[in-house]
């Protein structure tokens, strides 16, 4: 391989249909969730998802700041998306761009479709995620880490929201893609699924696919949440398992 | 959709058993369905196209009609009755706020302490920063939490420190008719208010504190398992204070304190009762001090 310049395409699907990380198109990366590694926040998950890694923190329901963001009706959800410096290969500016504003919002505004906020009027559910490292698909590994921290802050919701980017790659259509089937592919389209309904409360798009292509993507996002709302549901189990009754004293 | 429940309004002292038969606790997600066999969606549940879902994470309860989730962890939710521990975030003229914990903070006014607060002197007597012991006297619909501090075991706590615990773990904290905090007081030399909100004031030697603290982490860590009083027991019989340290200072030149001893009424969650059935092993060895 050597040194792939920037205009440099790399072959990113092997005559034998594999992917350059040897997946299969319908194939997940790698996920690792473990849930309460802050002990500080009301709930957290730390998420390992191929080469990205995503920490989320939720504090609430809890007093609003600023006050006037209030709601008599319901608690207010307040989503802060962060990408720290070191997160990729060139460094990345800090704070607060349009990227991160925009993710910031679209996972609020999925979240909100979940939450029962209006159990806790007049408060605010604050949820923070931070990228730590970043491969592709940073806004679904950060709504995955969220999802799990609401859960471990009690906030009463829907269901879990998993979340996958779904791309377009030498002509394919390929299930969660990494950095370079990203930059190098045609299309990208991450989606959260409420696995209770069915609906789907985040989705987007980027770049170019025929209609037909379009729903065959929506039934492979579909299917891969699935597949992660079974790793969800596990990491939660782990954490919050049932001692035996009668265990060592 | 529709919520079975209002929220914070677990209602008080549901006697009875769980109703499932093996005594098996059920840990259900947010999603999950339930199988409510006709029983009524109740606090931690909702019910869409038929079907009733866990809407928190917990443990499945039948009670009676009702079928309900008890949250396994979250924010402390407020009861009417509750003594907690607060500490002062705010001081206004004639009331103070409190963190107590809860999804908001807790206004306490002037008039419900034991002292002649004049308007506009409130900072004279608590400041930010303090730390309260409090009862839960009324909650609206809003989810504004009324406080008071008159009363028995009430007032300001001076000194000690204060551990944070999940609100979930409370009644393993207490104990079966408080047989664990009895334990935990017999074996050293601090004192322990424990707030149902999770907070836990303790006063005493630093080396007091240090103990009740590992205790507390002990029975967090553990509280899924039976057999805990003898857990306690045995780390706190490991560390008793040896002579090693010179004499003991009684906790009165510690804890400036002028408080009454606190009784602390046994815990009455809806956990305690789940967890009161497991906990059977450990009763014979701790009822009686």
């Amino acid at each position: 391989m050597g040194n792939v310049g920037a205009k440099e395409v790399p072959e990113l699907l092997s005559p034998e249909g594999l992917r350059i990380d040897g997946r299969r198109l319908d194939e997940l990366r790698p996920i690792k969730i473990q849930v309460g590694s802050l002990h500080n926040a009301d709930g957290s998950a730390f998420v390992e998802w191929g080469a990205n890694k995503v920490m989320a923190a939720v504090y609430g329901p809890r007093e609003v700041h600023p006050r006037h963001l209030q709601q008599n009706n319901k608690a207010v959800i307040q989503c802060k998306y962060n990408m720290a410096a070191f997160a990729v290969d060139e460094r990345k500016r800090p704070g607060l761009d349009r990227r991160s504003q925009e993710i910031s919002k679209v996972i609020g505004e999925a979240f909100e479709s979940v939450v029962f906020a209006e159990e806790y009027p007049r408060t605010s559910i604050d949820i923070y995620i931070e990228v730590l490292q970043a491969n592709a698909g940073t806004r679904c590994a950060g709504l995955v880490a969220a999802s799990m921290a609401l859960a471990d802050a009690g906030i009463p919701m829907v269901d879990l929201l998993p979340a996958v980017a779904v791309g377009k790659v030498a002509g394919k259509i390929a299930l969660d893609l990494k950095k370079e089937e990203d930059n190098f592919g045609e299309a990208d389209l991450p989606m959260a699924l409420v696995p209770q309904s069915g609906r789907l409360v985040l989705i987007q798009m980027e770049g170019h696919m025929t209609e037909d292509e379009l729903a065959q993507a929506l039934d492979l996002g579909v299917q891969g949440c699935r597949e992660i709302y079974e790793k969800m549901k596990t990491a939660l189990r782990e954490r919050y398992a049932v001692g035996p009754v009668g265990g060592s004293a | 959709m529709s919520r079975g429940h209002r929220p914070g309004h677990r209602g008080r002292g549901h006697e009875g058993h769980p109703s499932s038969p093996s005594g098996e606790r059920t840990l259900v997600l947010p999603g999950e369905e339930i199988r409510a066999h006709g029983l009524k969606p109740g606090p931690g549940t909702y019910r869409t196209g038929g079907k009733v879902y866990a809407s928190v994470l917990g443990l499945l309860s039948e009670r009676g009609p009702v079928v309900s989730v008890i949250p396994l962890s979250g924010r402390y939710i407020p009861k009417p009755q509750d003594t907690v521990i607060g500490t002062v975030t705010d001081v206004q003229g004639t009331f103070w706020l409190l963190d107590i914990g809860a999804p908001r903070w807790a206004p306490l006014h002037m008039t419900g302490t034991p002292w002649k607060v004049e308007v506009g002197e409130t900072d004279r007597f608590l400041r930010v920063g303090d730390a309260v012991v409090v009862q839960v006297e009324n909650l609206d619909a809003t989810g504004r939490i009324g406080v008071t501090m008159n009363g028995e075991g009430l007032g300001k706590l001076d000194g000690g420190t204060i551990v944070r615990i999940s609100p979930a773990r409370v009644p393993r904290v207490v104990g079966r008719n408080g047989s664990m905090i009895a334990t935990i007081r017999r074996h050293t030399d601090a004192e322990i208010v424990v707030g149902q909100n999770g907070r836990v004031w303790v006063g005493g030697s630093p080396e007091a504190i240090h103990r009740v603290r590992e205790v507390l982490r002990i029975i967090e860590e553990n509280a899924q398992r039976s057999g805990l009083t003898e857990r306690v027991e045995s780390y706190l019989l490991a560390t008793t204070p040896t002579g090693l340290r010179g004499p003991e200072l009684p906790p009165s030149e510690h804890a400036h304190r002028d408080l009454p001893p606190r009784t602390l009424e046994p815990a009455e969650s809806d956990e305690e009762a789940l967890e009161a059935e497991e906990e059977s092993s450990d009763r014979e060895t701790t009822d009686q001090p």
